[in-house]
């Protein structure tokens, strides 16, 4: 019994190290994390401030609901109407734009909604809609899922409920990994789509149209809010994705890969 | 909450997926663990150390296996199971299993090695003889199945990763509960886990409740 009793303690005492002073909290998207970009963008931050970063890689809606909480630093995310209301409540000190890649539609090679030949996005979700072709949805209220919803809204079509349209309610990587089981048609960021490619038998059917865009923004948490963030840390974070070292790495990433970069900086641009 | 149409669906699903598993569990444990119990063989310590680590068997581990066998570019993707209710089922049987069959095995070595031989001795068959051994022992018995069925009703690892968690298909509680939370709907991620606790309660009730019949205190 005393014997336990120690082992116990033992184990208490390895469980209680606290959060170090110099760690960041960071909350993003699965995307990020699932495209790989915040493996080597995150240690070249810690390279260089001395910061410790601790990720939270989840879908965006939770995202903003653990940064509202006070749970996160930093926030790196891919959901514009979203993140604005953010703002708006006060949660939010500064939110600056960091890179953009694009969405884009994959598929099965056989394209049986033939959407290769589409001119527009909207013209794309028409043929898929009105072929009852599989599709599979993120369903989780992430940044790729209010995009796609809007993109059905935008065609007045409402996919919700027909036997075709499979909600995954998971990541990026797992959905995709679905839609290729099923053969079926989905929206994901390129980024996530190059990373995944080798993986999954689908390919790009649809890319190009402006309304695809996808831009991510970082956001420092409001200190009002929640005194105990580590303002000094999330602005440094801010401050280093946004300097002309950290948009190298974001444009230098991915292109020994994948032959393109897979996200694009943002310096110089306005915020759309 | 409202109790929508799709709460009740995604309940059932679990009900149905979890129960299937936990009977297939149940008939091939049941048997496999006497046979472990009343053998006498070599190596029957080592099957009894394997079955029992199966006990802790994590089920994101049974999930990637079974995933993996069952992708399309797997060794069973001609099944098309995967991404199906019957896909969660496998994994979770192979999650049970080793729980009953490890309990089923406590259970029976517990009865006094003496009531075999009296049992033979009166003239009874083996089948009879094990009959007589698994009325004799029904209380830890019934506690193995409860624990095999707890086992799969509240494990998310597995049913995520072989089910998809596709709404209207493979949508279960425990993965329905992970997906409100990663929505940060917390509020409805804990009605669900409610509902999850409330269901495991009254099922285990029943159990409880035959397993108390005819306990004379």
């Amino acid at each position: 019994m005393k014997k336990f009793a120690l082992l116990f303690l033992l184990l208490l005492a390895s469980c209680s190290e606290a959060v170090p002073e110099n760690a960041v909290i960071l909350v993003s998207t699965t995307s990020t994390q699932d495209s790989g970009l915040l493996d080597v963008l995150l240690p070249a931050f810690t390279l260089q401030t001395g910061y410790q970063v601790n990720l939270i890689a989840t879908g965006s809606g939770q995202a903003l609901k653990i940064a509202e909480q006070g749970n996160a630093d930093i926030v790196l995310l891919h959901s514009p109407q979203a993140e604005l209301k953010f703002m708006q409540e006060g949660f939010g000190l500064e939110r600056r734009p960091v890179m953009h890649n694009d969405f884009v539609i994959v598929g099965p090679s056989m394209d049986p909604a033939s959407i290769r030949a589409q001119p527009t996005a909207l013209a794309a979700f028409e043929e898929i809609f009105a072929s009852a072709s599989t599709f599979v949805s993120r369903g989780d209220e992430s940044g790729t899922h209010v995009k796609e919803l809007s993109l059905w809204d935008q065609a007045d079509l409402d996919p919700a409920g027909k036997d075709w349209y499979l909600e995954t309610g998971q990541g990026q990587g797992a959905t995709l990994s679905i839609a290729s089981e099923k053969q079926g048609y989905a929206l994901t960021d390129r980024g996530t789509f190059l990373a995944y490619r080798s993986n999954v038998d689908l390919v790009i059917l649809f890319e190009g149209d402006p309304i695809l865009l996808n831009v991510y923004h970082v956001i420092t948490v409001n200190p009002e809010k929640w005194p105990h963030v580590n303002l000094m840390g999330a602005q440094a974070f801010a401050d280093f994705v946004t300097s002309s070292e950290g948009q190298q790495i974001i444009r230098e990433y991915g292109v020994e890969e994948y032959g393109q970069p897979l996200f694009i900086p943002f310096v110089g641009s306005e915020s759309p | 909450m409202s109790f929508d149409r799709e709460v009740i669906q995604i309940t059932l699903l679990s009900l149905q997926v979890s129960g299937i598993a936990t009977t297939a569990s149940l008939l091939l444990g049941l048997p496999f663990g006497t046979w472990l119990a009343l053998g006498d063989f070599r190596g029957r310590s080592f099957i009894l150390s394997i079955i029992n680590t199966g006990m802790a068997l994590p089920p994101v581990v049974v999930g990637l296996v079974v995933a993996m066998s069952l992708w399309r570019s797997g060794p069973l993707g001609d099944l098309r199971l995967i991404y199906t209710p019957w896909a969660i089922v496998l994994a979770q049987t192979i999650i049970a299993a080793p729980v009953v069959t490890g309990l089923t095995a406590a259970a029976l070595e517990s009865l006094d090695p003496r009531l075999q031989q009296q049992l033979l001795g009166l003239g009874a068959s083996r089948i009879q003889m094990i009959l007589h051994l698994w009325r004799e022992a029904r209380l830890p018995l019934l506690a193995a199945l409860m624990a095999g069925f707890g086992s799969v009703i509240s494990e998310v690892g597995a049913s995520m990763m072989v089910g998809g968690n596709i709404r209207g298909q493979t949508r279960v509680l425990t993965t329905a509960i992970v997906l409100e939370t990663s929505k940060g709907e917390f509020e409805r991620a804990l009605a669900l886990s409610a509902l999850l606790l409330i269901l495991t309660y009254l099922i285990n009730l029943a159990l409880t409740w035959i397993q108390q019949r005819g306990v004379k205190r």
